[in-house]
């Protein structure tokens, strides 16, 4: 099995899977509950939150911990529109960011906030001019993405960041999900007041996440109830989840330590090997993207064929994005990026892990030839 | 000592057959269940099968169940969900003054957005008068939310007779089970049921799970926005695994809730005949008969719900208040005030026991000897 989809979803890491089981056996009781076992489930949660801080060098206080990176988003959107409209209703984001953060926003239009979309250039990434031009007097939040899920495409999220900080009116969320562990963020230094963190995308577990959230900022809740997580998402703690998110941002930051190059390497691999076959074209930009995400289209195949060919060999790819794969139109994110209809309808993802070897890369590479090859006729 | 579990109502362990059954989907069955290949497509069946399996024991459509994060997101996507989707019908909402803070909080917040809120009293026995509800119902009325059992208490509500009263109005009707499901037998369609709550680690699943039961007819707003999972009411890649979970900790269950209730009710009884026949003075708050048998909430004359709950856990009985702490501060029990009034004694003395797996007629008998010594060792160092 060769799974190249580790953009969708990872398979979860043993130890993560470890941590989650020890943690359900050995610390079932409430944090909330005040008896000593509560209290013992309450000093991990700290524990946790204290370690998750440290390997995003920020505070303890300003770790939420989430459900995933939708509700992260939502949260972070919902939260800062709702707590600080009185201070002005209008929000940038960019034309390519998640459906989490992009419909989140459409529908706070509905509560007449006013949203710019910004426009993003061939290369997938906004120009940091349009963002500075379009902070206005009522702005009150920046919502751009670090890593785009369907292209790799990596923002300027330090420049980004840096102009966000001349308007102390205004926040600046990042998007995280798919660039934590994979490409460097510096959340305080680049000037960061909200990320969004997904476990799935960092072989931890599903439904499991975290917001950081800078001292300071208030956030309408999402859901309204107890008073866990500093009284920033109400319900029951869950404790293994968190344990084990926290055991998979480790794991995935030692690998970013020790791997990158590695990762970095697969990528060039992959991309020779696709430029060397002339019916596909590559629609991740050779700078300035993520090392694990390449996204190109074989003009005039159906993607879902190619997809099903590639099954039938154990190799694992995808379209688009898998939470709207199930939509036949084509890409949101590449027409953005200029891309007409033909390309976008026929664009094909690979993403792959620090577990993928050169040995798979090359053999998706003689399968994907093969298939097209097979195919031509089929198609055409 | 062995600390003793008394506090199955807060959470509940989880059953090793529930992790056994989450293991593979993080091994060989951890695709998004989103994608179209093989490794989604299994993901997605394990989820259809458990939904299926979990519709199944409340008598609802798959289609009707939506998986949320756990109780409290249900019960605010429940409310929220439903006043937002609905102020074109009206704008007023009943429920009770006894609920959960996750509805109460949802409640005061729609408050706040424009919506009218009736909180509705219960008598001292904790229930609430479905003539109450009668009344007040208005043509605006677009929301009932009622809990099945309080948490505090374990006061069983008139659910079915509130379901029968609104099967020819309008508003829907909610209710927040987490404490009934998985004990008492729901049949959505026969109690006139429109939404109910459920989260599986009250019921020995894993954390971080829950449902909220939407009849077809029901209009939802989503809370989030995002992907179409979950038939775009509640967006996010599916918590595949804890669905898995939740799916077998109600397997564990099914055709035997009898079977738990009986067992429950035994381990009840004996707690309340081993403190009787240690001659302690006590009190049980809500009438017993009509209490769900895991929870009994007992007041201690002359006692304080703080100095019992430090004893009882120095001395290895984990119970609790049953009401939100703040920071190791005790306030009083809403639930409590809103049976008794303010300023009753048995607002400040009420303990909450809560029975479940973690426990044996042997250590319930244990327990409740411990719970007399200590009371006992305070009313004499009074
Ligand atoms: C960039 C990005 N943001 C947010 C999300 C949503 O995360 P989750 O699936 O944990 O809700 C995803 C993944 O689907 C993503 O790729
Ligand atoms: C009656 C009731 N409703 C809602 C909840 C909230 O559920 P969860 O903890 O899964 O968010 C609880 C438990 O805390 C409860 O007892």
């Amino acid at each position: 099995m060769i799974y190249l989809d580790n953009s969708a979803t990872t398979k979860p890491h043993p130890e993560v899977v470890k941590s989650f089981h020890h943690v359900s056996e050995r610390f079932f009781p409430n944090p909330s509950s005040i008896h000593q076992l509560g209290g013992e489930a309450e000093q991990l949660l700290i524990a946790a939150k204290g370690q998750a801080a440290e390997l995003l060098d920020v505070q303890q206080s300003e770790v939420i911990f989430t459900s995933g990176g939708t509700e992260g988003n939502n949260l972070a959107i919902k939260g800062i529109a709702l707590q600080y409209r009185q201070r002005g209703k209008h929000i940038i984001i960019s034309e390519v960011e998640h459906p989490s953060v992009y419909e989140a926003c459409q529908s706070l239009e509905e509560l007449g906030f006013e949203i710019t979309y910004l426009p993003v250039n061939q290369d997938g990434k906004v120009s940091i001019n349009d963002v500075e031009a379009s902070i206005r007097e009522d702005t009150i939040l920046i919502s751009i993405m670090h890593v785009n899920n369907e292209t790799g495409t990596i923002q300027p999220i330090e420049a980004i960041g840096s102009i966000a900080r001349r308007y102390p009116k205004l926040f600046f969320h990042v998007d995280a999900v798919q660039g934590f562990g994979k490409v460097p963020l510096q959340i305080q230094n680049w000037g960061i007041d909200l990320c969004t963190i997904s476990g799935h995308k960092l072989h931890g577990m599903k439904g499991t996440g975290l917001l950081y959230v800078r001292d300071g900022i208030k956030l309408f809740p999402l859901f309204h109830g107890g008073q866990q997580e500093n009284g920033k998402r109400a319900g029951t703690e869950n404790l293994p989840g968190i344990i084990s998110l926290v055991k998979a941002m480790r794991l995935i930051k030692e690998r970013e330590m020790s791997d990158s190059d590695k990762l970095q390497a697969l990528g060039q691999a992959l991309r020779c090997g696709l430029d060397k076959l002339h019916t596909v074209r590559i629609n991740t930009p050779q700078n300035g993207a993520a090392p694990h995400i390449m996204n190109f289209s074989v003009p005039g195949f159906k993607p879902e064929v190619i997809i099903h060919a590639l099954g039938e060999k154990d190799i694992f790819i995808s379209t688009k994005s898998a939470c709207s794969s199930k939509r036949m139109n084509g890409s949101r994110i590449l027409e953005a990026a200029g891309l007409s209809e033909v390309l976008s309808r026929s664009a094909l993802r690979v993403s792959m892990s620090y577990d993928t070897t050169i040995d798979e890369v090359n053999a998706f590479l003689r399968a994907i030839e093969t298939a097209i090859y097979q195919l031509k006729d089929v198609m055409r | 000592m062995e600390t003793i579990y008394l506090d199955h109502a807060a959470t509940t362990p989880i059953d090793p057959a529930v992790i056994e059954a989450m293991l593979p989907l993080m091994s060989d069955v951890f695709g998004n269940p989103s994608s179209v290949h093989s490794y989604g497509r299994k993901a997605r069946q394990s989820l259809d099968e458990a939904r299926r399996t979990i519709a199944q024991r409340i008598h609802a459509h798959e289609k009707e169940v939506t998986f949320t994060s756990g109780g409290t997101e249900a019960d605010n996507l429940a409310l929220i969900g439903t006043a937002l989707a609905n102020k074109d019908r009206g704008k007023h909402i009943i429920t009770t003054v006894q609920e959960h803070h996750a509805t109460l909080h949802t409640a005061e917040y729609l408050e706040r957005e424009g919506f009218e809120v009736t909180y509705l009293p219960v008598d001292e026995n904790g229930v609430i008068k479905v003539e109450d509800v009668r009344e007040a119902l208005t043509a605006e009325t677009i929301l009932v939310s009622v809990m099945y059992v309080n948490n505090e208490t374990g006061t069983i509500q008139p659910i079915q007779e509130i379901g029968d009263l609104l099967k020819e109005h309008q508003a829907y009707f909610h209710t927040d089970a987490v404490q009934a499901f998985g004990l008492l037998e729901i049949d959505v369609k026969k109690m006139g049921i429109d939404l109910l709550t459920a989260t599986a680690h009250k019921i020995n699943g894993p954390k971080g799970i829950g449902l909220l039961y939407a009849g077809k007819h029901v209009k939802l707003q989503p809370l989030a926005y995002g992907g179409e999972q979950e038939r775009k009411r509640r967006p996010g890649t599916e918590n595949v695994a804890n669905v898995v979970g939740f799916q077998k900790a109600v397997e564990l269950r099914t055709n035997k809730e009898a079977e738990y209730r009986n067992l429950y009710q035994a381990y009840k009884e004996l707690f309340i005949q081993t403190l009787q026949e240690e001659g302690i003075a006590f009190e049980v708050n809500g009438k017993l008969e009509n209490t769900i048998p895991s929870i009994i909430n007992i007041s201690f004359p002359h006692m304080n719900v703080e100095s019992l709950l430090v004893n009882f856990d120095l001395n290895g009985v984990a119970a609790s208040s049953g009401s939100a702490c703040t920071a190791g501060s005790i306030e009083p029990s809403h639930v409590l005030v809103a049976m008794y009034g303010a300023n009753n004694e048995r607002t400040k003395n009420a303990v909450r026991f809560s029975f479940g797996s973690a426990n044996t007629k042997e250590n319930v008998k244990e327990a409740a000897e411990r719970v007399a010594g200590i009371v006992k060792r305070m009313m004499k160092n009074r």
